[in-house]
């Protein structure tokens, strides 16, 4: 199936859920990340259980904050 | 109020700017904005909006100068270490342009006040570097109904996004709240590109006149992220969360809070 990751397309095997979709593109602190799935921030506990479909848009959005805490 | 003559040569080449004129001008020298940081994102924001005739700036910051933020924070010249950051960039902003009144809160914004120094402001810029102040700026705009812009930078990304509260998404309805503890890489050693946050910093000051001017279309409902090393610029279509405690159907946060900062232990992260 194919699924566009960041803007681009790429294919994977069938069944992938949004976790492993995070572990194969070495996503190294998944903490540190929200996914969109087709225009919608899935909650966190939902990333195990959503399995991607052909044609699916998938976001990582990274936290960013800055170079210093306080 | 109109433009006295030495107004009209300086901001001669705003004026000349059918979206902008005399009348828009005249709305810049009348506006407020607020820049909470005088960091990375802050230095050219307040450089910028100063040299626009933005009439009031608002500067918070609670850090003292140090040799490590020059070269980056470029409001801040050498023979600033060791003043505090306020004043330095007071300094430099009136320097440029004697028509802006600068306001300088020297404190470090917490539930408790930052709802009565960010009320009366038009705009504020999140130019913070950390996540319980930017989720505490979410909130409180969201409460006071000020539009602004939030920003984050880290090595060489960045990205931004204005927020109309309670209208477009805001920063709870992508992110629902600060990262958990441990998951942050590393804390105050986090590098990044000097330019980087002058880019971000720069997009966020041109939201902010945008807004005041009313004009063009704002950075809402969508995240721009800005990639320095693959110079690539994406705009992530985001759209409000019905989940979010803050803006969503079922709010959950109801009141301003301090959110925890994360334990910041660099051993640990080595």
């Amino acid at each position: 199936m194919k699924v566009i990751v960041n803007g681009t397309e790429a294919d994977f095997v069938d069944g992938l859920t949004v976790r492993g979709l995070l572990s194969e593109r070495n996503v190294k602190m998944p903490d540190m990340v929200s996914v969109e799935l087709n225009g919608q921030v899935l909650k966190r506990v939902d990333f195990e259980k959503t399995v991607l479909k052909d044609g699916d848009k998938v976001e990582f959005l990274y936290f960013m904050g800055g170079g210093r805490w306080d | 109020m109109g433009l006295t003559e030495e107004q009209i040569e300086r901001y001669s080449r705003h004026i000349v700017l059918r979206q902008v004129g005399g009348v828009g001008q005249e709305k810049l020298l009348s506006s407020k904005v607020l820049i909470i940081g005088a960091g990375g994102l802050g230095s050219p924001a307040g450089l910028y909006l100063a040299a626009a005739g933005v009439g009031t700036i608002g500067i918070v910051d609670a850090d003292k100068v140090e040799l490590s933020n020059l070269h980056r924070q470029i409001i801040h010249h050498t023979a600033d270490v060791g003043l505090e950051k306020v004043k330095s960039a007071e300094a430099k902003m009136r320097a440029i342009n004697p028509d802006v009144t600068v306001r300088t809160y020297h404190r470090r914004l917490k539930a408790d006040n930052i709802r009565e120094i960010i009320k009366g402001y038009d705009f504020v810029i999140d130019g913070t570097d950390n996540f319980p102040a930017k989720f505490l700026i979410n909130d409180a705009c969201y409460f006071e109904k000020i539009p602004f812009s939030h920003a984050g930078v880290l090595e060489f990304c960045g990205q931004l996004m204005t927020v109309l509260p309670g209208e477009t998404t805001c920063y709870r309805c992508i992110f629902n709240a600060p990262p958990p503890v441990g998951a942050v890489p590393s804390c105050s050693q986090a590098g990044v590109l000097g330019v980087l946050p002058g880019v971000i910093g720069s997009l966020q000051a041109t939201e902010a006149i945008k807004y005041l001017l009313g004009i063009g279309k704002l950075l809402t409902d969508t995240l721009l992220t800005y990639d320095a090393l693959e110079m690539e610029f994406r705009a992530v279509k985001v759209s409000r969360n019905p989940n979010c405690p803050l803006c969503g159907k079922e709010p959950r946060i109801t009141e301003l809070k301090d959110e925890k900062p994360p334990v910041c232990d660099l051993k640990k992260v080595e």
